[in-house]
């Protein structure tokens, strides 16, 4: 439990905030409202990819070494490990891709699978403290992945979407956040810092109305529980062109509204920026020590390959 | 209006997804006596054909083609019943759902609207719909083509048991498999054993009338 106790104006939350701690062997990373928001590199993942799809089914994972270079080189803070290529064991898949990238880095890792043999596997091989990548309002579904994330003391991203549908209101969307923080924290002793909720930004581009209705979850979400919470950030622009100029407006709105962290492309500079540039302005950069000196960072890369002669 | 003037404008308000003007130059059109079959096939159908084309050239985007659609369905609303009275056919019938264990329907929802912008009768069964539903509504609708839709890794897999299912129940001959949805590929789809694969909503109308074609030209009518 934090000591802080400075809660959130912008939501109306008045108590502490909330801690979500993630490791690596090495390195601890915090998710909170009052902490620079923190950017989960999503690309290692095989899901519309088909040359690492075939690469990662004749076992061959070079591919990952790049993908957490430019993650890291993009200021990823943790690394989203996503191995569902159909046809393949993977848990297996999976445990390999956590070894590779730990020895390759030292973030934090959020381990992302539908498959709960998986997740089961990769927590296993994982060392650290890891983010679990995710459990939804079912029954089946918490009754499953809840006592992992008991066992390897981790965190988790929980959907509040049940077996019928994902609710289009913010209302319904309450009713099953508060359900799983009442099961995880009741029924399996989970720490409510440890749970962070993806309120379910959807694609605005096929319904007008998704995008207040996603601002809304989250401020309400935040404004009752103090909850970290996270999303996938280019959900929001799905079928639409310009999309990281979308997904560039959406994170500092959503960050407003009580939004922590986000599973997105660290490649995309604009976007990392807008997020960064939104810090600042929370108060979350403090006299924007972090902004200046990437800009300086960047400054002097510029300089550096002017006086080698190609441009930046 | 002239006939030509009503059709070309039915055309050009489909494709700009203005759904009234649609709607009024359907009855305006109804009420010169014009065939229901003729403004299906010489200005919606065109009009949904021409969303598909920029579709897949990155012309057009997600909500144009939501808009199109649903301005095409507000006047197939009230073609269909005058449609049926005629006795124009439909291209062929559709029977769609996402799998069991799945609530994802936005794909879904955007193939839907391509196919019965192509003049399919579709059948859409919602989510999380069980092997069983989708048995008794082959039964019942007898639809040339099903379609399952899965959106996770876990729940791809109800591909391979809707299709045991229809086997079980005698029903695997009888009708076309198609399946999409993000993770899914071609590879697949033929582990599976379903007939069809198409990779977005635009692609799939285009299978799926390929491969009546190939049914119709094994089975002699």
């Amino acid at each position: 439990m934090s000591d802080l106790t400075d809660g959130n104006p912008l939501t109306g939350w008045t108590g502490p905030v909330r801690q979500t701690r993630l490791r690596s062997a090495t390195k601890e990373v915090v998710i909170a409202s009052d902490k620079p928001f923190c950017v989960i590199g999503e690309r290692i993942n095989p899901t519309g990819r088909k040359l690492f799809q075939e690469q990662l089914r004749a076992g061959d994972l070079s591919l990952i070494e790049k993908d957490v270079a430019a993650q890291i080189a993009g200021g990823a803070d943790v690394l989203d490990i996503n191995m569902g290529v159909p046809l393949t064991d993977e848990a297996d898949l999976l445990v390999k891709a956590i070894q590779l990238v730990q020895s390759l880095c030292d973030l934090p890792i959020c381990i992302d699978s539908s498959v709960v043999e998986a997740l089961e596997a990769g927590l296993a091989a994982y060392q650290g403290r890891a983010l679990v990548n995710s459990v939804t309002a079912e029954d089946e579904r918490l009754e499953a992945i809840l006592p992992l994330v008991k066992k390897y003391d981790a965190a988790i991203i929980a959907l509040p979407n049940d077996a019928d549908e994902i609710p289009m209101e913010a209302d319904k969307r309450l009713v099953l956040t508060e359900k799983i923080v009442r099961v995880a924290t009741q029924e399996y002793g989970i720490a409510i810092e440890d749970i962070v909720i993806d309120p379910l930004a959807m694609p605005i581009g096929a319904d007008p109305s998704v995008g207040r209705t996603a601002l809304e979850t989250i401020r309400r979400i935040h404004a009752g529980w103090g909850l970290n919470q996270t999303c996938g950030a280019s959900n929001v622009s799905f079928g639409m062109p310009g999309r990281h100029a979308i997904n560039g407006a959406w994170l500092p709105l959503a960050m407003a509204a009580g939004m922590t962290s986000a599973i997105m492309d660290a490649r995309t500079t604009s976007i990392v920026d807008s997020v960064r540039a939104a810090d600042l302005l929370l108060g979350n950069d403090e006299w924007g020590m972090s902004w200046i000196s990437t800009f300086r960072a960047r400054q002097a890369a510029a300089a550096a390959a002017e006086a080698a002669g190609t441009p930046a | 209006m002239t006939p030509e003037e009503i059709l070309k404008g039915l055309y050009d308000e489909t494709l700009a997804g203005n759904g009234p003007a649609v709607l009024d130059l359907t009855h305006q059109a109804l009420a010169q006596d014009m065939e229901p079959g003729s403004l299906l096939f010489d200005a919606l159908i065109p009009a949904l054909e021409e969303v598909g084309a920029r579709f897949e050239r990155g012309d057009f985007f997600v909500p144009e083609m939501l808009i199109a659609g649903r301005a095409m369905a507000g006047s197939m609303e009230v073609l269909r019943p005058l449609l049926a009275d005629t006795g124009v056919e439909t291209v062929g019938t559709f029977v769609m759902g996402t799998v069991q264990g799945d609530v994802h329907d936005i794909g879904k929802n955007l193939v839907n609207i391509m196919l019965e912008g192509a003049g399919f009768e579709v059948i859409d069964l919602g989510v999380q719909v069980k092997p069983e539903k989708f048995v008794s509504a082959i039964e019942e609708h007898n639809p040339d083509i099903v379609g399952f839709s899965a959106f996770l890794t876990t729940t791809m897999p109800m591909f391979k048991a809707n299709i045991n299912a229809l086997e079980k129940a005698g029903l695997r001959d009888k009708v076309i498999v198609m399946v999409g949805g993000a993770p899914v590929t071609q590879e697949y789809a033929d582990a599976v054993g379903a007939d069809g694969y198409a990779a977005d909503a635009s692609a799939t109308v285009k299978r799926a009338k390929a491969l009546m074609d190939e049914r119709r030209s094994k089975v002699p009518a």
